[in-house]
């Protein structure tokens, strides 16, 4: 038998904190060794017999004096540490059972298995993530404060009629954008810890963006504008897609990538202040999601180069299955045209015309360049380009 | 043949522990089943009627088991427990400025006990009262908690009660098992220092698994053997462990059921029952 250590609580009780001295002090004790414990609460023995029984412990008394006998039962037997908190201490495959427990965390054998679908690290991961989470969060902006909204908006009542067009659409394919992520973000294991708050982030960007079309679009109207079958028949293609890779493909990659440019044109183009500040934010948003995108999937391509045939497939399938559809209802397409004519004389018509021309192209160009950074062939890429879909998004 | 165990559905979790166990117990070659009632009474009678092999028993169903089987001439074992229910014992509690100094300095009170059939909070403690002269009815009121009537106080929530009658004023004294001294003031049920430790009893012990003589030996033999192989370091038991409340269990033990069987005996607390019982056989 080891000497044994003594612990003197002082007046302090048991209900009154000295569970924690008890716990460090027993911590402490070498093996084999007794814990006695001295104290002036009058309820000190009664209250720690009962709790060393309850924690196994051994427990006697003897002309005033009391001890702790540690039990030696081990609830951290077998326990496992959760990777390292770190991103150098990514696994590839993390348990099911580290479930909901911090990357890093030490959890205790037999905790219940909770299963994420998304557990692969070579599906999820980009060591981008923890860098475009901390720029999302810095870059993250007030609707109340950062858009100028008692600005004048001197345009005609068609010209606003454009507008809240323009902006039904953005809502619609807003709320698309911040479903497909969401959905994800419940089916990913949180040892990707960064990747979920990017998701989470994204999410939220994308509930801003609802929020300030809507608000935009209510300025002077209390009706929106039209969302039609092609719209939404485009965009359900996006929620059904059951595949990680692939949706942020899609989305971000394509979609986004695409929208990118359709803000910059109405940062350029919109008829007031208003408009164009909230696209401008919007547009920087977007482009850390089209970032995220090509960082993880160049990551994943890299580790699985069949992917490259199967995100081209996804394309295609979703071309085909649109096929019967009218894409970019023709109101978006005349509103963004009103929007770049700046007025309805044929020759603003004319160069409004042109201008929506030239967004479709530059479109097309910034998909091309995304996709040859997936590893794409120019020609390739080119095609499949040729193939997104008609609504943008 | 399926050993059948019963048990007492006091709470929800009943369930999970026992799928769990017999789940266990069938990984380890025994095939068991489990029947729940919904007092220890029922419980008792179907142990007797051979209804179940074994009986997971509050001491008091314990003892009301022991004396109905002695009827038909069969013996009862207790043939093992949870660490947690040896040595306990059950504490008067009074207001830290009460000036009483012993329990006969509570003559004239009222003591707030749990369930009429708790051992813990109610029959023991009354019992040791009875020991230093008070009557319980008569020397003292006995104010009743009463949370789930044949549960045998394994429901806290008399306790509890008994607890929050004593710091509101409603009582001079209340009856609790040691462990819930300190639960109810993690818990805020009890201020820290509001109240005093007036009695202590002696140790007793609490649940225990019971058998008859005449039940499956060979299988209860096996039983116990895997009870007591359990580990609290094995992950897959550890969280059942935890449900019902121990670290290992330990061979059973019916020395610590003697201040139980007195108070019963001093109260005649299960007579009208075991008539009944006894006449259904």
């Amino acid at each position: 038998m080891k000497e044994d250590t003594t612990l003197d609580l002082g007046a302090l009780g048991l209900d009154a904190g000295a569970l924690l001295l008890v716990k460090r002090a027993l911590r402490a004790l070498p093996t084999g060794a007794r814990l006695e414990v001295r104290g002036e609460s009058p309820d000190l023995g009664h209250q720690l017999r009962a709790w060393a029984r309850g924690q196994g412990h051994g427990y006697g008394e003897q002309d005033g004096r009391r001890w702790i006998s540690p039990g030696g039962v081990g609830r951290w037997a077998g326990a496992e540490r959760a990777g390292g908190v770190a991103p150098a201490g990514v696994v590839e495959r993390p348990s099911a059972r580290w479930g909901l427990a911090a990357r890093g965390a030490l959890v205790e054998a037999g905790s219940p298995a909770l299963h994420f679908s998304l557990d692969e690290k070579s599906m999820v991961w980009s060591e981008d993530a923890g860098r475009l989470y901390a720029q999302a969060v810095a870059a993250q902006w007030d609707p109340e404060t950062a858009i100028p909204w008692d600005a004048a908006i001197p345009h005609d009542e068609e010209v606003e009629d454009a507008v809240v067009q323009v902006m039904t659409y953005l809502i619609e394919n807003e709320t698309a954008a911040l479903l497909v992520p969401a959905r994800f973000l419940g089916q990913l294991h949180p040892h990707f810890r960064e990747v979920m708050q990017l998701l989470a982030v994204t999410t939220a960007d994308e509930a801003r963006h609802i929020e300030v079309f809507t608000r935009r679009a209510r300025l002077r109207r209390t009706l929106l504008g039209l969302s039609t079958h092609g719209g939404q028949a485009s965009l359900k293609t996006l929620l059904e897609e059951p595949d990680f890779g692939l949706a942020s493909f899609l989305l971000s990659v394509l979609g986004e990538g695409s929208f990118l440019s359709l803000l910059w044109f109405l940062q350029e183009h919109a008829p007031d202040p208003i408009t164009r500040q909230i696209c401008k934010l919007a547009a920087q948003d977007e482009a850390r999601h089209v970032a995220f995108g090509l960082a993880h999937l160049s990551r994943h391509v890299s580790l699985d180069p069949g992917l490259r045939g199967r995100l081209a497939l996804a394309v295609q399938h979703r071309h085909q299955s649109l096929a019967q559809t009218a894409g970019l209802n023709e109101e978006v397409f005349d509103a963004l045209v009103v929007l770049a004519a700046g007025g309805f004389d044929p020759t603003q018509i004319a160069q409004g015309y042109e201008r929506v021309l030239t967004l479709q192209a530059d479109m097309d160009h910034g998909r091309k360049l995304r996709l040859e950074r997936l590893g794409f062939h120019p020609e390739e890429a080119a095609a499949l380009s040729a193939l997104h879909t008609r609504n943008f998004m | 043949m399926t050993l059948l165990l019963g048990a007492v559905a006091y709470d929800p979790k009943v369930v999970t522990i026992w799928e769990g166990f017999c789940a266990f117990f069938a990984k380890h070659g025994l095939k068991a089943d489990y029947v729940l009632y919904s007092n220890y009474e029922r419980q008792v009678e179907a142990l007797v009627a051979g209804q179940v092999h074994v009986a997971w028993n509050s001491p008091l169903a314990h003892l009301q088991t022991q004396r109905l089987a002695a009827r038909r001439g069969w013996s009862t074992t207790a043939f093992c427990m949870r660490d947690t229910d040896q040595d306990l014992t059950s504490l008067v509690l009074v207001r830290r400025d009460d000036p009483a100094r012993h329990l006969a300095d509570l003559k004239g009170k009222v003591v707030a006990v749990g369930a009429p059939d708790s051992p813990q909070a109610t029959l023991i403690p009354l019992s040791a009262l009875a020991q230093a002269g008070l009557t319980p009815g008569e020397d003292v009121t006995v104010q009743v908690h009463d949370v789930l009537r044949g549960k045998h106080g394994d429901h806290v929530g008399g306790e509890r009660d008994a607890v929050r009658a004593l710091v509101r004023g409603d009582a001079d004294a209340a009856c609790v098992i040691d462990g819930n001294h300190l639960l109810f003031t993690r818990e805020g049920a009890l201020p820290a220092g509001a109240v005093r430790v007036l009695y202590q009893t002696p140790p007793y012990d609490h649940c225990v698994f019971s058998a008859l003589s005449v039940g499956p030996a060979e299988q209860i033999h096996r039983l116990k053997e895997l009870l007591l192989g359990m580990s609290y370091d094995d992950p897959e038991v550890r969280p059942l462990l935890d449900l019902e409340g121990l670290k290992r269990w330990r061979e059973g033990r019916v020395s610590g059921l003697a201040q139980l069987d007195e108070a019963i005996e001093r109260f005649g607390t299960i007579d009208g029952w075991l008539a009944e019982a006894g006449s259904r056989l």
